[in-house]
């Protein structure tokens, strides 16, 4: 597709719609302009991990403390450690993994939680992201500065910085180095590109693969209808039906009758004039001049006096009628439903 | 019975005696499919398998007979009788009120925002390879906007001789391309690394859906701003939404197949999947495919952004992490009959099912219904696309006996999907990401599937 390309760039050229750009670019006349500094300044705020990006400017801990209790302590509770909106940003690491650059904890099965400081290896990720997307519901409102304290304070949550800290752009790269999983990483594995090595080899057996057959891991009984009535998210005919999670286990094959109980489909929603127009109605009553049937506005004029009218008007269209109009009979409507016909009539008479 | 009355009755076997059909005429219908002439001496072969039925005293019937009469053919019914809707009621059509039970759905517990959530995509009531527009599973990480494409951009920046601004005016008008490519989460599957966790295959496989794309080589794009190849390494991709989402992708997957889309199946994108412009990255996981996209910047370096820095990074089990792990290797699983569905009777069943890789096509499914003892080769139904979800059936005879049924996918590579046993023993059980593990469905005795691991 590349090459594609390139060929029509040369057609329009060869055709002289075009001009050749300086440089050799590939252009396409008319289409695209060049960024100007100030946009490019607007939106490249990335930081990368040898800090390219980082902005100049700085923040301290007690800074940090006043915008995290204002504006990050709601979903991250006081000391970053709450799971109860995201993971926990801050525990389950220590001094020595400082020292060591890799968390000990990742290793010990009893840890609960895995920790933002725990997992990332790199402090320009925390201030990346925090600039550009915290807080949650308010994103890109912090600057710099304010970046540069709450970033302190987390750091300082985890025991990485002191409380006098000031974190600025001169002195991140050596907060980098007491980062606790900085050596956590590994780019060896084959899943980063498409001709990449697997990591593990299956082989295709055919027949008698396995001697025994175990199973070893089998949904719990409490999560049989924790994800709601299984029946009620399958289609209500086809091979299958979705399994009724509400009640235990069928006690035999139910044959092909078995309908498990799930909620009707909806007949409900749609507006009066959507259904009068969904139903034909239109097609003999239009709003004001009189068609096959008497227009809307004849209607009303008869009958928006009298209310007591509306259940007579739903029994003639529930079951057809003639003679008020004119000789052409009103047939009956059997297929709609009580309610639809009551909001229909409602509608045409009183106008809402 | 004449084998023209049978001819009617297909499909409706009852018990016919396992392996009755010989191994080469199972292996020409794997092949080529069902032909006539085949069809002529199945028909044939049934008749003879009853036969034996009889003999043997089974006495089974190849369908039900004429029973009573069927009150839906008897009796008149309203779309029958009366005159139905008119044209453009709806001016943008929808599903008919019965398929309202197949729906994107969240699992319950596994996130506390759901603007920061997953609803998965109902894969049991699918057909075919394309996801309907409506169903494809949903990622945001700070909810999603329907951005006004006219006031959408998108830059090209970084190391580059000339940054370029796009408008969507622009975009269009250049030469598009259209293509298929599943897109799956890198998290699917994620629940099941320990354990069983959840009932059905929206919840373990629903992080998956596989669409036509229209849109532009990004190569083109990068071409027209001069980007740096010979220092330039890597592009960053970057979201127009509140977490500016970013991802870090190789510059020689850049230059390869990866598209900027703004077209899906047909239309734009939906809202909830980067409308008006995303990327599409064929073969990588989902959090790659940057959506509302606004920004592609050329550097030298990856950036280790949060999502792939603390998030999207394998844990091994000596704790190191797997950072930038980004290919979908080859999976399948099967679809219908699956977990939290009901067989009603026992007979023929077509098992179906999807398998995708993302390093290339899909060569071959085997499938087992003894949980892994024996396997047979599935049907691949066309098309079958690099990168892309590829469909596989399979006859199946339930004889009503307890069974595990289990898929196999080998693509161009060679690769072999493997065993759960075999990524833990690698992996550990702790992963989150990338778990492609063969996947097994128990049927019980009573017609219920669930879902299980086997060792």
């Amino acid at each position: 597709m590349f090459k594609l390309a390139k060929t029509i760039a040369a057609l329009t050229l060869v055709m002289g719609a075009g001009t050749v750009a300086a440089q050799n670019l590939l252009v396409f006349e008319g289409i695209g302009r060049e960024a100007t500094v100030n946009e490019v300044t607007a939106w490249d705020i990335d930081v990368r991990p040898d800090f390219k990006g980082l902005p100049k400017g700085s923040g301290s801990v007690e800074d940090g403390m006043h915008i995290w209790d204002a504006q990050c302590l709601s979903c991250h509770g006081a000391f970053g450690e709450s799971a109860e909106v995201f993971g926990p940003l801050v525990g389950g690491t220590t001094i020595e993994d400082q020292e060591s650059g890799r968390v000990a904890s990742l290793t010990n099965p009893a840890q609960p939680q895995r920790s933002t400081l725990m997992k990332v290896a790199t402090v320009s990720t925390l201030y990346d992201y925090i600039y550009r997307a915290m807080p949650w519901n308010a994103p890109r409102s912090l600057t710099p500065d304010d970046t540069y304290a709450v970033l302190a304070y987390m750091l300082n949550l985890g025991d990485i910085v002191p409380e006098d800290f000031v974190l600025s752009d001169q002195n991140i790269a050596q907060v980098q180095e007491r980062m606790p999983n900085r050596y956590g990483m590994t780019t060896d594995h084959g899943m980063w590109t498409v001709d990449g090595k697997p990591d593990v080899v299956n082989t295709a057996c055919m027949s008698n693969c396995i001697q025994e057959v175990v199973i070893t891991s089998s949904l719990p009984d409490f999560a049989r209808n924790a994800h709601d009535n299984l029946a009620e998210q399958d289609r209500t005919f086809g091979p299958y039906r979705g399994i009724d999670s509400t009640k235990p286990p069928l006690a035999a094959l139910p044959g092909v009758n078995y309908q498990p109980v799930v909620a009707m489909a909806e007949t409900v929603g749609p507006s009066a004039k959507q259904l009068f127009t969904s139903n034909n109605c239109a097609a003999c009553h239009a709003a004001a001049s009189a068609m096959v049937g008497p227009s809307i506005k004849q209607v009303a004029d008869k009958y928006k006096e009298k209310p007591e009218s509306l259940a007579m008007l739903e029994e003639k269209v529930k079951k057809g009628a003639v003679g008020t109009w004119g000789q052409i009979p009103m047939p009956s409507h059997p297929q709609l439903s009580n309610d639809d016909i009551s909001v229909m009539v409602k509608w045409m008479v009183t106008g809402s | 019975m004449t084998v023209s009355k049978l001819s009617q009755k297909i499909g409706r076997i009852k018990r016919a005696p396992e392996n009755f059909l010989p191994a080469d005429f199972r292996s020409d219908v794997t092949k080529d499919g069902l032909t006539e002439a085949r069809r002529g001496f199945l028909q044939k072969s049934f008749l003879g398998a009853m036969g034996a039925a009889v003999a043997a005293g089974v006495g089974n019937r190849a369908m039900a007979q004429a029973g009573p009469d069927d009150p839906a053919i008897i009796t008149r019914q309203d779309w029958q009788t009366t005159l139905g809707k008119p044209v453009a009621v709806k001016p943008y059509g929808t599903p008919s009120t019965y398929e309202k039970y197949l729906q994107r759905r969240e699992s319950p517990g596994l996130t506390r925002v759901s603007a920061s959530s997953v609803a998965f995509s109902p894969l049991q009531g699918f057909f075919g390879i394309i996801t309907p527009s409506g169903l494809h599973f949903e990622r945001h990480h700070q909810g999603w906007y329907d951005i006004d494409p006219n006031q959408h951009r998108l830059m090209i920046n970084g190391m580059v001789k000339k940054p370029l601004v796009f408008t969507m005016d622009d975009l269009m008008r250049l030469p598009s391309v259209s293509r298929i490519h599943f897109i799956e989460c890198g998290a699917n599957t994620g629940m099941e690394w320990g354990n069983v966790a959840v009932p059905t295959v929206q919840y373990t496989h629903g992080m998956l859906s596989c669409c036509e794309f229209t849109g532009v080589p990004l190569s083109m794009l990068l071409e027209m701003a001069g980007a740096d190849l010979k220092n330039g390494k890597f592009v960053l991709a970057e979201g127009n939404d509140g977490s500016g989402m970013t991802r870090t992708i190789p510059m020689e997957m850049a230059l390869d197949d990866v598209l900027v889309v703004w077209g899906m199946n047909g239309e734009m994108l939906r809202p909830e999947n980067g409308y008006p412009l995303r990327l599409v990255v064929p073969g990588v996981q989902g959090v790659s495919w940057v959506k509302w996209l606004r920004r592609i910047e050329v550097g030298d370096k990856p950036w280790a952004t949060k999502d792939e820095a603390a998030h999207y990074i394998d844990m091994m089990p000596d704790g190191l992490h797997r950072q930038y792990s980004s290919i979908q290797e080859c999976k399948s699983v099967i679809t219908t009959p699956s977990g939290g569905q009901q067989l009603l009777t026992t007979g023929f069943y077509n098992v179906s099912g999807l398998a995708w890789s993302g390093r290339g096509k899909i060569e071959r499914v085997d499938v087992s219904v003894d949980g892994g003892k024996n396997w047979n080769t599935a049907r691949l139904e066309s098309p079958v696309l690099d990168k892309s979800l590829t469909r596989f059936n399979i006859d199946w005879l339930w004889d009503g006996k307890p069974a595990i049924l289990q898929s196999r996918a080998i693509d161009s590579t060679g690769y072999v999907q493997p065993p759960n046993r075999m990524l833990r023993e690698k992996r550990g059980t702790r992963s989150i990401y990338h778990n492609n593990a063969i996947q097994s469905w128990k049927v019980g005795e009573n017609g219920e599937l669930s879902n299980v691991q086997v060792g």
